[in-house]
């Protein structure tokens, strides 16, 4: 029963409270809107035990659509979506919860476009049809783009419109090889639908046209990660963004486009993605990722953009751990899918938390504020720890199986990359150090108070997660073992693509 | 129910919704005649004329209803299919929705002249005949009949000096197409011996390779459409005239005018030039071309009129995709998109009236900061009409473009497709700026938007508009089948190797 209406109504409830919210005088909006994202967890928590590691596509739900075009609403989860689910519906509570104090102005419809996107978030990780999987893809565009340009920061306008000519430039390449995809599926078999099974099961044999639809898929999902060229959206974006936007930019929005990897790019098309030349450009670039992220990271004097640029280095990790397509390379790419989700996304509430007491993001603005505010600076360092990736944390996790997975795909590339965690300590530890070490020289600082009972209730689940990712992750990796495993074998060049095996 | 247009009672027939709005019209002219003073007179006139469109609409809709049509193997001279009629409905939906943004703004402006509704009668009229011609004669007649009285609607409001450069304009270029057209016209009737579109289309397929003249004809029709619709380059006078119109006025040309420009070309390229390989060539480059320029002029505009005036020269280049992709699939898309882009484009057109005086050419994008602030409802009807024009998904204007590409891509124009969504991007360019100026800015001084308001009539159309394109966004099942019914009715042969959708 759980099963059949679960995903169905995850992604109705929050456009509902959306609504609801919208015609609620503004006071009430943030109540109203944090009770409706809890709810949305509670839904979501029973997919936690409910889901059968071995059983593949699960929780799926079917209803015909658009009968003309054999677009059917198709939503269904395996062990490579459930966790982007629950990240979406874990963080969304916090994000709410986080924004309290920050969002003074419009606070309706702040809290309606966060639960719309919500709903957005949820449909790209759960659409089993590739209509259904581009209109999600684009809602959540429009919430994300409203939340920067309306509540973000002074340069806002321009980071908007970047982020969103950016994505939509990819996404509407994706389109027409979306197209493409169903009418080659169409003529061959004479079943005209955007079915992914349908599809997935249709996409041999394409030929030279197999290079140019790869190519456009990989161009949108590789905007946002963002992969190394083409990441210049990501730090305005980031930066600009207020609080709960940069949270849910770095947590599940960059996702999107590594799951697009897992989901479409990689099993749509073997032969492409396994070439030894798109090999070699690939690797290449998430190694310029990991370690040009890292280096520019150590430069900046912005401690939003700091993070943001760490994200590109993380980023780089998980696309490096695809496509070296082995069990650990994978699975630990899922988990720092996961990990940059709860680190980065608890450095930006850290960075929120503290710019809405100072107003400057600078790091050369603070320095020694462990005195002051002992707590703030505490758990600064634990979650600045968990995404250098130290021992005991969930980044060590991610990224050691990433690095022992890939070594023995690409061993001078993953060699290369594991310079890349020692980038990490150098800029995350030196920000570390000037912003809650060092000598307290600025007197506008003594006065910081302490983070709010609110405040830690953000932070604390976070924490949790970071130690029990870190600690016992068995759990997450048992879940995501069968789909990794599925991938792979998909990905073998004589294994034919079966259906509804994803 | 089959008709023969050679008895009189089923001529008529055939003919019906074309009898009962000139039925109308000449009622309306005898009463403008003896009431063209006061406002009221104005108004009356206005309901008169939604009666008009109304009872039009239902005799095209009984004839729908009644599956009419023309008998097998008769030529006639009047197309009765289902294309006809789900045309004629968009060209009364957008008369409609012209009169009904058209009350408060008559008013406002002073215009008070009740034959305003008999023009927009009799170009509806012209705009139905267009759809309705299966032969060359008639188009031309309905595009002359269609012409004339857009001609006059454009200078309307004679006092200001752009609206009658805009009047002088629009019919010296008006003109000039027509002669193309209709020597175009005489060149085929010249290669075939014949201008009923289903006869020349059966010589067209004997003749095997087509001559010369039959050639030159193709391309004279087609510039002399291409200037109706405003594609690049034929487009120069369409952002002067959209301009320099009232704002209803442009409103009714961005959509009806080029609604029906369309109509009457895929019935002629499609009945009568099917065999003839060569205009899919001429229109694959008259489409990219279009949607090219009309996207990269639009971006450097910074009043919101002639900003929509080049996004619908944008437009234009879209739907050339549909007619280019022809086919079953090409017919239904143009006339899903040519339906949502009549709800948006009015839309859009009808803020503007609502924001702007006296013609509101000066209306710049960054007037409209922070009128989400102030007057939210109407900012956000604007903003559901951009994303709609945009092609943003949950709107129509998704649909109409998926639709398009579907066609496009089905008849294996790749590439096309490909400039199609890349040009879109362009088109985010110009469109978001305006959003971002409603929504993301402040007012300039405060109060800035008090005078910005629409009246009653006006709030109708408006909210018709929006609910049209969100429902046609998220369930357009029936516009999809009754858009693949008329499509399917222009080629009733069905030997065309159509692949589905």
């Amino acid at each position: 029963m759980y099963a059949r209406w679960v995903l169905t109504a995850l992604l109705a409830w929050p456009l509902l409270a959306g609504l609801v919210v919208l015609l609620l005088p503004a006071r009430l909006a943030k109540y109203v809107a944090l009770g409706a994202s809890l709810i949305e967890f509670a839904i979501s928590v029973p997919l936690w035990w409910t889901f059968a590691p071995a059983g593949g596509m699960q929780f799926v739900a079917d209803y015909t659509w658009i009968a003309a075009w054999g677009i059917h609403f198709t939503v269904g989860l395996d062990g490579i979506s459930l966790f982007l689910v629950l990240l979406t519906t874990f963080l969304m509570p916090l994000s709410i919860l986080g924004s309290w104090s920050y969002i003074t102005k419009r606070e309706t419809g702040f809290y309606t476009l966060l639960l719309v996107l919500t709903t957005g978030m949820i449909g790209v990780f759960v659409a089993l049809d590739l209509f259904l999987f581009y209109v999600m893809w684009e809602v959540m565009l429009i919430p994300m783009y409203f939340i920067i340009g309306v509540w973000g920061g002074d340069n806002r306008l321009y980071a908007a419109i970047k982020f969103f000519i950016y994505t939509f430039f990819g996404s509407l390449l994706m389109l027409v090889a979306i197209l493409v995809l169903y009418l080659h599926a169409g003529q061959a078999t004479g079943v005209y639908s955007f079915g992914y099974a349908h599809l997935l099961s249709n996409a041999k044999d394409l030929g030279p046209t197999g290079w140019w639809l790869f190519g456009a898929f990989f161009l949108a999902f590789a905007i946002k990660v963002p992969m190394f060229p083409l990441h210049t959206w990501l730090p305005d974006a980031h930066v600009e963004a207020p609080t709960a936007g940069s949270v849910i930019l770095a947590g599940i929005l960059l996702k999107m486009g590594t799951y697009g990897f897992l989901r479409f790019a990689l099993p749509f098309f073997p032969a492409v993605a396994l070439n030894q030349n798109v090999q070699l450009v690939i690797v290449i670039l998430s190694l310029i990722g990991i370690i040009y992220g890292g280096l520019v990271a150590m430069v900046q004097p912005d401690f939003k953009k700091l993070i943001a640029y760490s994200s590109v280095a993380h980023l780089g990790f998980v696309t490096l751990g695809i496509w070296a397509l082995t069990l650990q390379s994978v699975q630990g790419a899922l988990l720092i899918m996961i990990n940059h989700g709860i680190s980065t996304g608890a450095l930006f509430f850290l960075a929120g938390m503290i710019y809405e007491r100072r107003h400057s993001r600078l790091i050369e603005a603070y320095g020694g504020i462990a005195r002051v505010v002992p707590l703030f600076a505490a758990i600064l360092t634990v979650v600045s720890l968990s995404s250098i990736a130290l021992p005991g944390t969930n980044g060590f996790v991610g990224e050691f199986l990433v690095l022992l997975g890939s070594f023995r795909t690409y061993p001078i590339a993953t060699a290369l990359a594991t310079t890349g965690v020692i980038v990490a300590a150098a800029y995350l530890l030196t920000a570390l150090q000037r912003v809650i070490y060092n000598p307290l020289t600025n007197p506008e600082n003594e006065k910081l108070p302490d983070l709010s009972p609110r405040e830690i209730a953000v932070l604390v689940p976070l924490l949790v997660c970071i130690l029990w990712v870190g600690i016992y992750p068995k759990p997450f990796l048992q879940r995501m073992e069968p789909a990794a495993r599925a991938l792979i074998e998909q990905m073998k060049p004589s294994a034919a693509p079966t259906a509804g095996q994803p | 129910m089959s008709l023969d247009p050679a008895i009189y009672r089923d001529l008529l027939l055939s003919l019906l919704p074309e009898l009962v709005l000139t039925g109308w019209a000449l009622v309306l002219l005898l009463f403008v005649a003896w009431h063209h003073r006061t406002a009221r007179d104005t108004r009356i006139a206005g309901w008169l004329t939604l009666l008009a469109l109304l009872s039009t609409a239902i005799a095209t809709w009984w004839l729908w209803w009644n599956r009419a049509g023309v008998g097998g193997g008769v030529v006639a001279m009047i197309a009765a299919d289902d294309f006809r009629w789900v045309a004629d409905w968009i060209f009364l939906g957008a008369a409609a929705l012209t009169v009904l943004i058209s009350f408060a703004y008559l008013e406002r402006e002073q215009l008070l002249v009740p034959e305003y509704y008999v023009l927009l009668i009799f170009g509806t009229l012209g705009m139905m005949v267009m759809a309705a011609g299966a032969d060359l004669m008639v188009i031309f007649l309905g595009l002359e009949l269609m012409s004339v009285a857009v001609y006059v609607l454009a200078g309307l409001d004679r006092r200001r000096a752009r609206s009658a450069e805009a009047a002088l304009k629009y019919f010296l270029l008006g003109a000039f197409a027509s002669g193309f057209l209709l020597y175009g016209i005489a060149l085929v009737y010249g290669a075939t011996g014949t201008t009923n579109l289903g006869l020349i289309g059966g010589q067209v397929g004997t003749m095997g390779k087509p001559g010369v003249m039959l050639l030159a004809g193709l391309a004279l029709l087609i510039v002399g459409f291409a200037f109706k619709i405003a594609a690049v380059p034929f487009h120069m006078w369409a952002p002067d005239v959209y301009d320099g119109s009232p704002t209803p006025v442009t409103a009714f040309m961005a959509t009806g005018v080029k609604a029906a420009a369309f109509a009457a070309l895929f019935r002629v390229l499609n009945q009568a030039f099917g065999p003839v390989a060569v205009w899919h060539d001429i229109l694959w480059w008259l489409a990219v071309v279009t949607m090219i320029g009309g996207n990269f002029f639009a971006l450097g505009q910074r009043s919101l009129k002639r900003m929509l005036a080049y996004s619908s020269v944008a437009h234009a280049g879209y739907l050339l995709v549909a007619v280019t992709a022809g086919g079953v699939a090409g017919t239904s898309a143009f006339l899903v998109y040519v339906t949502a882009y009549t709800l948006m484009s009015l839309g859009a057109f009808a803020v503007l009236t609502a924001k702007g005086r006296a013609g509101e050419s000066d209306v710049l994008i960054d007037d409209l900061a922070g009128l989400a602030s102030e007057r939210p409802w109407l900012a956000f009807a604007l903003a559901v009409c951009l994303l709609s024009l945009l092609g943003f998904p949950g709107t129509a204007g998704f649909i109409g473009k998926w639709y398009i590409l579907i066609a496009a891509t089905s008849a294996g124009k790749n590439t096309l497709a490909a400039i199609l969504v890349l040009t879109s991007v362009v088109s985010a360019g110009y469109y978001l700026p305006v959003i971002m100026a409603m929504y993301m800015k402040p007012p300039p001084v405060e109060h800035a938007h008090v005078d910005v308001s629409l009246d009653r009539w006006g709030r109708t159309a408006v909210a018709v508009v929006v609910a049209g394109l969100l429902l046609f966004g998220v369930w357009p099942n029936r516009l999809l089948d009754l858009a693949k019914s008329a499509a399917s009715s222009v080629y009733p042969s069905a030997t065309t190797a159509v692949t589905p959708p």
